[in-house]
């Protein structure tokens, strides 16, 4: 048997082949290529269409990108630059208008001398918001947070540094009134009184006060008129603001609007439906124009302060919405548990519902808080002089830019794009690390 | 009566408004009807005395004054005579037809770079995930500006066309002609035109209306036709061939109509000064609705992504087990489940790009902020009524959008329990 079978076989082989390498289709460059450009006939022309785009696009840019001018201070200058180094006829950016002109977009026409006032504010905002923002942050940092409200209000208007005295002095009255009633009169009567007393405090006593003590001691800085703000600082302080207040504002709406009393609940629904109803830009007419028939006679406030009212307003029937889808998305079981461990509504709210529903809405709250940032661009329309359209139209017309058409409005966009991205990275990084508590 | 068990052994005491949580919501909502009433007579108290020391006072009679302004771009006939009311409806045709527009581009933009945002095509997807980042995170009005500077800047002259040797000519066989001010297409016309009806406000074209009847009358007869195969499928298990059925009934009747009207085409002609003849379309209606949808469409992508990863994988694998073909997998199985997770964001990109179109102010397109907000507002100085129309008709566009969107909305949601 064994004999037969040395005769029919010729060959046995007694060692492994070596390995070889994968043929050069399938390794490399090469096998990837095929795999994710020209996987299919589909594919293949999708890479074929995607590229002829590209090469467009480069085209068109790549170009006027290479020959970009950075120094010069005129687009006639521009022009002359470009036509000396590259030859006539052709196209180059001008970036010599940022170059000149940045700190109107940053600043507006606020002073030059009071830059730093800016600078100052514009820093001590990361300081104020790192405690927020990130857990590693020491606790205390968030003292600070608290003051940086009446902080950036003086460093940026100016003025009597009694007047922000003042206004934090009603918080205090406040905080005295909660403490004192709280031991006998009981937590509701308490509450209620530390939201009266401030806001009694900053409609009669503050504004007589802080004009008595700064005929004593007068002590400030130059008072800066809103008119002077501009640019970004225009949109950081409208947009931070609003940032601030929108998201409370929200959160009392969404609970308003899943209230069992009716008519808080019609309250809720009437303002958030008819908020988000209407564009913002007649929100916005509405607080330049309007305004004044509804109020007392003589009343006259900040044009910048109507508009973050409007703003805020906006933002929170958004957020509010938000927030509702927040709420509905968490099982009725986390209601009833609250019930069962015999926590009162506000405790329920504080300890159960809204830190889960807050969780599950991140995504939602930033993108309308981005959505709010990218809308202060809308304060144009009223008069108020926004980085992307009110400086670049200033930029476009002045003599020595005319004729300089992309560079002043990429400069803000690009910005703007920081920003907004930055912000939704931002959320990402957040949702993902709250994730670990859902295990 | 007297089986009541649970009836309080003490007396009402006035502590028990607060304290009591039978009566506490009672009390809360008591207050809060206070303040509201309290604000709301507050507001309405300053604005009667306000409107008295400036010698105004409140009526909508201005409307049906002579508005005397023009519009450059009108749906329906319109001159300076005509009553401040047809301004406002000039500015509302407009608004809504730019909403029109941009929704559907917007639509097509978005399901397309949503789609190819996840397609294995590396190249593909980088591409569309850098115009989908790069057009939601910075603002619209920038895409608004851009779009008019390119179409303005970049775009010939009307100067150019002139001449023995223009600089630029008509495109597409000399049927189209893009210039820095307008873009002129050829208009359709009727040599034997049935004329116009008046609805009262204004005339609409009997060809249009009839073209709109043979329409509607050839898609019920092909939903006809395709539930007659069904039926026949059901019974027999065969479905008979319909497409040159359906193909006949939805073109011919249509083509045999315009033929019946004598439709041709009006070329643009440059003539003296512009062009006559065609349409005229402005370049700030261009460049709004470009940027509008262009902008909306970024969202609308993200929506389609994630209404398309909401699927599970295991549910178009049962169905392909079930031995459905691909086809029937996505019309069955697939869209049913990713459009209820899409439909209700996407309602609300709508009405965003809806309300982003009152941006037109900053391209000059006469919207209805531009009518009524803007010109007749400066015009009379009655900014409480013409803003409070404003934003009541606004409200009114919104809800009619989210009342349509809803009903489509709930017949294509999964009915549940």
């Amino acid at each position: 048997m064994s004999g037969l079978h040395a005769d029919s076989t010729r060959f046995v082989r007694d060692t492994m082949l070596a390995e070889q390498e994968p043929p050069l289709t399938e390794r490399g460059a090469v096998k990837w290529a095929r795999e994710n450009l020209f996987s299919g006939p589909l594919n293949t022309f999708l890479t074929v269409v995607g590229v002829f785009a590209l090469y467009l696009i480069l085209k068109g840019l790549g170009p006027w990108l290479l020959h970009s001018v950075w120094f010069a201070n005129s687009a006639a200058e521009c022009r002359e630059t470009v036509a000396a180094d590259f030859g006539p006829g052709a196209t180059g950016a001008c970036w010599g208008v940022v170059r000149e002109r940045w700190a109107q977009y940053f600043y507006g026409f606020y002073p030059s001398e009071a830059y730093w006032r800016v600078n100052l504010a514009f820093v001590l905002l990361f300081v104020a918001l790192a405690p927020i923002l990130f857990a590693g942050v020491p606790r205390k940092v968030l003292w600070f947070t608290a003051f940086y409200p009446v902080t950036a209000l003086f460093l940026l208007w100016g003025g009597s540094i009694w007047v922000p005295v003042v206004i934090m002095a009603g918080i205090a009255f406040g905080w005295v009134a909660f403490r004192l009633l709280g031991p006998f009169a009981g937590a509701l009567i308490a509450a209620i009184a530390a939201g009266l007393v401030p806001v009694l405090w900053w409609l009669i006593l503050a504004a007589p006060v802080a004009h008595l003590i700064e005929g004593w001691i007068p002590l400030g800085i130059e008072a800066i008129p809103s008119a002077k703000f501009g640019g970004f600082l225009l949109s950081f302080t409208i947009g931070v603001t609003g940032i601030a207040f929108s998201l409370p504002l929200g959160i009392v709406l969404a609970l308003g609007r899943q209230s069992d009393m009716p008519l808080v609940k019609m309250l809720s629904v009437g303002f958030i439906e008819f908020i988000r109803g209407v564009p913002l830009i007649t929100l916005l007419f509405t607080a330049s124009l309007l305004l004044n028939y509804f109020l007392p006679p003589g009343t006259n406030f900040d044009i910048i302060l109507r508009v973050i009212i409007m703003v805020t307003l906006f933002s929170a029937a958004y957020i509010a919405e938000v927030i509702r889808g927040g709420l509905a998305a968490l099982p009725r079981g986390q209601y009833e548990a609250a019930d069962a461990l015999g926590l009162d509504y506000w405790k329920a709210q504080q300890l159960i519902i809204m830190p889960q529903a807050l969780k599950i809405s991140i995504p939602g709250i930033v993108s309308s808080f981005i959505g709010l940032f990218k809308d202060t661009t809308l304060v144009i329309f009223v008069g108020l002089l926004d980085p992307l359209k009110g400086i670049t139209d200033a930029i476009r017309g002045s003599f020595e830019w005319k004729g300089v058409y992309w560079e002043p409005f990429i400069f803000p966009g690009l910005i703007f794009f920081l920003i907004c991205f930055g912000m939704s990275r931002y959320s990402m990084y957040l949702e993902n690390k709250l994730k670990r508590g859902q295990r | 009566m007297a089986s009541v068990a649970d009836t309080p052994k003490a007396g009402f005491r006035l502590g028990m408004l607060i304290y009591d949580t039978r009566y506490r919501s009672m009390t809360i909502q008591v207050v809060v009807m206070v303040a509201f009433m309290g604000g709301v007579a507050w507001l309405v108290d300053n604005a009667i005395q306000n409107l008295h020391t400036l010698g105004k006072d409140f009526n909508f009679g201005f409307l049906w004054a002579r508005s005397s302004y023009d519009i450059n771009q009108r749906l329906v006939e319109y001159s300076n005579d005509s009553t401040h009311a047809r301004a406002l409806l000039i500015g509302l045709l407009n608004t809504l037809l730019v909403a029109f527009l941009g929704c559907i581009a917007a639509t097509i933009i978005g399901v397309f770079a949503g789609v190819l945002r996840l397609s294995k095509n590396w190249l593909v997807g980088r591409l569309m995930t850098v115009y989908i980042e790069i057009v939601r995170n910075v603002p619209v009005l920038l895409w608004i500006l851009l779009a008019y500077a390119a179409l303005t800047e970049a775009l010939p002259p009307l100067k150019d066309f002139r001449g023995d040797n223009p600089a630029a000519t008509m495109s597409l066989n000399d049927s189209v002609a893009v210039t820095n001010q307008y873009t002129v297409i050829p208009e359709p016309l009727f040599s034997r035109s049935l004329g116009n009806v008046d609805v009262g406000i204004f005339l609409i074209s009997v060809d249009l209306l009839a073209i709109i009847a043979v329409l509607v009358g050839s898609i019920l007869v092909n939903r006809a036709i395709k539930a007659q195969a069904s039926r026949i499928q059901e019974q027999t298990g065969d479905r008979p061939v319909t497409w040159w059925k359906s193909l006949a009934v939805l073109v011919l009747p249509v083509v045999v109509l315009l033929y019946a009207l004598g439709f041709h085409l009006g070329y643009p002609e440059l003539k003296r000064f512009n062009f006559s003849g065609g349409t005229e379309i402005s370049n700030s209606l261009l460049a709004l609705w470009l940027a509008l949808s262009v902008y909306t469409g970024s969202y609308i992508a993200e929506i389609v992504r994630a209404g398309i990863l909401a699927i599970p994988n295991g549910q178009s694998e049962a169905a392909f087990a079930l031995g459905l073909r691909p086809r029937r997998t996505m019309n069955l199985v697939i869209l049913p489940q990713a459009l209820r997770v899409i439909i209700p964001p996407l309602i609300s990109q709508y009405l965003n790009l809806t309300k982003n179109s009152s941006l037109a102010i900053a391209v000059g397109y006469m919207d209805l902020r531009g009518t009524l907000g803007g010109i007749t507002l400066n015009q009379t100085g009655r900014e409480l009524e013409c803003m409070l129309l404003l934003m009541l008709i606004y409200l009114a566009i919104s809800l009619c959008i989210s009342a349509v969107m809803n009903v489509y909305n709930n017949s294509v949601k999964l009915k549940e329990r």
